[in-house]
């Protein structure tokens, strides 16, 4: 049997990696949105664990929210992106720069 | 022992590809890393007895998400080799922090809280507990609330999303739905005394 | 037991009158407005009149409806008590309230705020109606202050007049200063008693005194239940207009004629008397709370009678006479004569009401002069105003067999034979020297409006007539009530009967058989019906009347000598015995000192010079001058940050172990 551990071992490691690959890629506004992909999918390999060893559906359900709102992020994100890219013919977020105060 | 073994081969394969996405030169490759990180966490769910969330994963994560990935990254034209430019300027400080926050992460989950002495394996479930009917019934009783206000914010993203990238060109032609709804016979046919 | 709906339907129906003309009078035609609000009072007076055969047939009501308030063990709920005190008031307020808004139809015909004048007044009686037939003493402070409010609404009616606004504000503060101790005593009941319903209350009463609770205040020990009781009635003092908080009553007259009826002389200011009524079991035990309020009902009674004497606005004479025949109601309420206090109220609320109404007919038919100087010989012009005028003024006087007479009577008598040293000597003093002063002015006023010579400018002259059916009507109703609400009263109702318990007033009052003044009268001997021809009271009325027929029957130069040969006695009068200039020296100019050097120094000085343009400006400015380069606007920017502030929460997490 697999303890609880391992699990939350395993959700560690993609979670790093995620915060890594936003720091590497900072450039790459897809990437940026893959590695939040993977913080997410840390989270729920969490959550899952949680629900299966604490005998609690809820977790799952959470599970299941979370994909929801990360799905709806991924599609408005790209849709930013997309008419980004229309207008200045570049993704490159050292560009973006027009929030500066 | 076989759950074990399966247990290391899919988080293994899960961190690997998961570093795949991060340090691979080409984006079309992160995104196949990416679909493959995917499977192995659908796999880490059937281990942990959570089949519905697993096929969620695969169905809607890979097969609609990471398409959408796929269209975006082939549809801009990009020279992605030039984002990597002074990709390793922050890596000091972006290391150490996931270092010291994938320490931190280690440090509680192998504290002894969660060891198997302090949370016992509940083991398996039941050949005839049908998880998919299980958190339905969580879902519309319990969580009812959370699931409408989840769809929501699905139809809300939906509409953003047809709204950031609708382009209106001057020489198409487009229907007014509000004039077409609210035209009248007389508008349209009238008689001509001959 | 009463029917629920109806008793709810009482005070419910002016407030949804109230409610649909005030949010939507801009768009109701004048009769619509009228309509709605005088129907729901006329019907609200129809339910109370049933109420009240129901109570005196036996029945009575109590009971919570709702929760108002929850807090732990703080429970505020709103409900009802109806007894014969409740009754008798809610009769009262109603069948004046429905009188007066008939009366407006007339008075305020034309007038630009016509829906929101009927939106206040409905709204008024229902705040009365919950003053009077709450069963806690949270339920009597929201009707104490709605009726405050609309009070104050209005005076300040016509509020493009600079005096109306003025005379609002002043009924307001000085009435804060009352409430403010009417809200200590109930407080204090809370504190002491845990509860605020009256029946809890009134129950633990001689408990609680049996245990002798004492407090310090300012190194002053008393017990508290006169603690409470003192409390209270200085909230009574602020709302019945009693010395020294009297001062804003005279200035309600601001506002419309009807007002001054229904708010300033009937109903409202007679709030203070019906709670020292409501109290009478808390009041029972406390010799220093009944010696106060004997003593400041005594003081106004008398003092207020002689400012009437010289007062020339004709408003002004009534109101100084609302004011001191509210003194007597204290005095009654002082001496345990609680019934007789609740008995003049009554009779008052009739004959007072008339009086400013009838006055009101007097002030619309001369084109809004007040000056009883310049008027005169409109006997002629007004016959059915002269003769309702004329009840009301000796009923007011105290002439047999009208109303006031009765419970006016009463009093004298209560305080005549209780022994109370020499309070009981003063009070006993100025009610009967208040009998003489009364009759005097007002048939000074009287005699001056409706007789003398004709002082009318030209000018109005010729637009002298008897005001229309609509606002003679409800005086002739009221005449009624002003003849012969006091006969009723007593041989109807048995008001006077020694023995409270098995009077009118059965168990809703409470009197302790020693101090029951009625007790001691019936002990002298039962009276026989011309007992009155050989009792001061009587003579004293007489005299005044007759003094004021030789001096201003006809014109003569008696006043002007008189006022001349006691001239610093006159001006002092005249002046109301400088109380407006007293409070401005004492504690409006000092406030208005106070307040300029705090605005001068502290707020200009200090905080705008010193604390605002000497440094925070400056430090704001160059501090986020170097903010702002904190926001460079790279979108990765901010997302390390969020992944820094994870770590930093995480760490510390970590590290708190």
């Amino acid at each position: 049997m697999v303890p609880l551990s391992y699990y939350l071992a395993v959700a560690a490691c993609l979670f790093a990696v995620g915060v890594i690959g936003l720091f590497l890629n900072r450039k790459n506004v897809i990437v940026i949105l893959m590695c939040i992909e993977l913080i997410l999918l840390a989270v729920n390999v969490n959550l899952a664990a949680f629900s299966h060893f604490l005998q609690d559906l809820g977790g799952q359900i959470f599970v299941f929210f979370v994909l929801t709102v990360a799905a709806s992020e991924v599609a408005v994100g790209l849709a930013i992106l997309v008419a980004y890219y229309r207008n200045r013919r570049s993704i490159n977020v050292d560009d973006i720069n027009t929030l500066q105060g | 022992m076989l759950e074990l073994g399966f247990f290391y081969l899919f988080a293994g394969l899960a961190v690997v590809s998961a570093l795949g996405v991060v340090l691979s030169r080409n984006t079309i490759h992160a995104v196949m890393f990416l679909i493959f990180c995917f499977f192995n966490a659908a796999g880490l769910f059937f281990l942990l007895d959570a089949e519905f969330i697993g096929i969620i994963l695969i169905l809607i994560y890979v097969g609609a998400v990471m398409v959408l990935f796929m269209f975006v990254v082939m549809m801009l034209e990009v020279n992605f080799a030039k984002l990597r430019e002074g990709m390793l300027q922050y890596l000091p400080l972006g290391g150490i922090i996931a270092l010291v926050l994938f320490i931190e992460i280690i440090a509680a989950a192998g504290s002894g809280v969660f060891s198997p002495e302090g949370i016992p394996d509940p083991g398996h479930a039941a050949q005839q507990v049908n998880n998919t009917v299980e958190i339905g019934k969580m879902l519309y009783t319990k969580y009812l609330l959370g699931f409408e206000i989840a769809a929501l914010i699905l139809l809300v993203a939906l509409v953003g999303a047809i709204v950031l990238t609708l382009r209106t060109r001057k020489d198409a032609k487009y229907q007014n739905i509000s004039r077409q709804v609210n035209v009248r016979p007389e508008d349209r046919m009238y008689k001509v005394k001959m | 037991m009463l029917n629920t709906t109806e008793l709810l339907a009482i005070p419910a129906l002016p407030l949804i009158a109230s409610l649909i003309v005030g949010l939507f009078g801009w768009a109701l035609k004048e009769k619509l407005s009228h309509t709605i609000t005088t129907g729901s009072v006329i019907l609200s007076a129809v339910l109370s009149v049933h109420v009240f055969t129901q109570v005196l047939g036996g029945a009575s009501f109590y009971g919570n409806f709702w929760t108002w308030m929850l807090s732990d063990t703080f429970v505020v709920p709103v409900g009802m008590m109806i007894d014969q005190l409740t009754a008798i008031m809610m009769i009262t307020v109603t069948v004046v309230s429905a009188c007066v808004h008939i009366y407006t139809i007339g008075y305020m015909h034309g007038d630009p705020g016509y829906s929101r004048f009927f939106s206040y007044i409905s709204g008024f009686t229902f705040s009365m109606l919950v003053l009077v037939m709450g069963n806690n003493f949270f339920t009597l402070f929201f009707g104490w202050e709605a009726v405050g409010l609309v009070s104050y609404l209005l005076i300040g009616f016509w509020f493009n007049r600079e005096s109306a606004n003025f005379a609002a504000l002043k009924a307001f503060i000085v009435n804060r200063v009352g409430d403010f101790g009417f809200l200590v005593g109930i407080l204090a009941i809370w504190y002491y008693f845990g509860s605020f319903d009256y029946r809890e209350v009134f129950a633990a009463v001689p408990a609680f005194v049996a245990q002798g609770d004492t407090l310090h205040l300012f190194s002053w020990e008393m017990s508290a239940i006169t603690f409470i009781c003192l409390s209270l009635f200085i909230g009574a003092m602020g709302k019945s207009g009693q010395v020294p908080l009297h001062v804003w009553l005279p200035d309600s007259m601001e506002g419309p004629t009807p007002i001054s009826a229904l708010i300033h002389a009937a109903t409202m200011v007679t709030a203070g008397v019906f709670m020292v009524a409501r109290c009478s079991p808390m009041f029972e035990y406390s010799e220093t709370a009944l010696a106060a309020v004997i003593l400041v009902g005594a003081v106004t009674a008398w003092m207020c009678a002689t400012i009437g004497l010289v007062q020339n606005d004709i408003k002004r004479v009534i109101a100084y006479s609302t004011c001191s025949q509210l003194g007597y109601m204290f005095v009654a309420c002082g001496v345990s004569a609680y019934s007789v206090g609740i008995f003049h109220l009554m009779t008052h609320a009739y004959f007072k009401a008339l009086l400013f109404l009838a006055a009101g007919s007097v002030i619309h038919a001369v084109m809004a002069e007040q000056d009883i100087r310049k008027m005169g010989q409109l006997r002629k012009y007004m016959p059915i105003t002269y003769i309702t005028m004329l009840i009301a003024a000796l009923a007011l006087s105290g002439v047999p067999p009208f109303a006031g007479f009765w419970s006016k009577d009463l009093i004298i008598e209560s305080v005549g034979v209780r022994e109370l040293g020499w309070i009981g000597d003063f009070a006993y003093f100025a009610v009967l020297s208040g009998v003489f002063m009364t009759a005097f002015y007002t048939f000074r006023m009287f005699f001056l409006t409706f007789h003398n010579s004709n002082r009318v400018p030209e000018k109005t002259r010729s637009h002298l007539h008897e005001s229309p059916k609509v606002i003679t009507i409800p005086l002739m109703i009221l005449a009624v009530g002003a003849f012969a609400s006091g006969a009723w009263g007593v041989l109807g109702l048995d008001i006077a009967n020694p023995e409270i318990v098995n009077g009118y007033f059965g168990t809703s009052l409470f009197v302790l058989d020693v101090h029951n003044p009625l007790l001691a009268i019936a002990e002298e001997g039962h009276h026989a019906w011309y007992h009155f021809v050989f009792s001061a009271p009587f003579w004293l009325a007489i005299g005044g009347i007759g003094l004021a027929f030789a001096m201003y029957f006809r014109e003569t130069d008696m006043p002007g000598k008189l006022a001349t040969a006691a001239k610093p006695v006159y001006t002092f009068l005249l002046n109301k015995w400088y109380w407006d200039e007293l409070y401005e020296r004492i504690l409006m100019r000092p406030a208005q000192c106070l307040g300029n050097i705090l605005w001068q120094k502290g707020d200009l000085g200090m905080i705008d010079k010193g604390i605002i343009h000497g440094g925070v400006v400056g430090g704001v400015l160059a501090g986020m001058t170097r903010m702002r380069d904190a926001q460079t606007g790279y979108v990765y920017h901010y997302a390390f940050a969020m992944v820094i502030g994870v770590f930093g929460a995480l760490t510390y997490l970590v590290l708190k172990g």
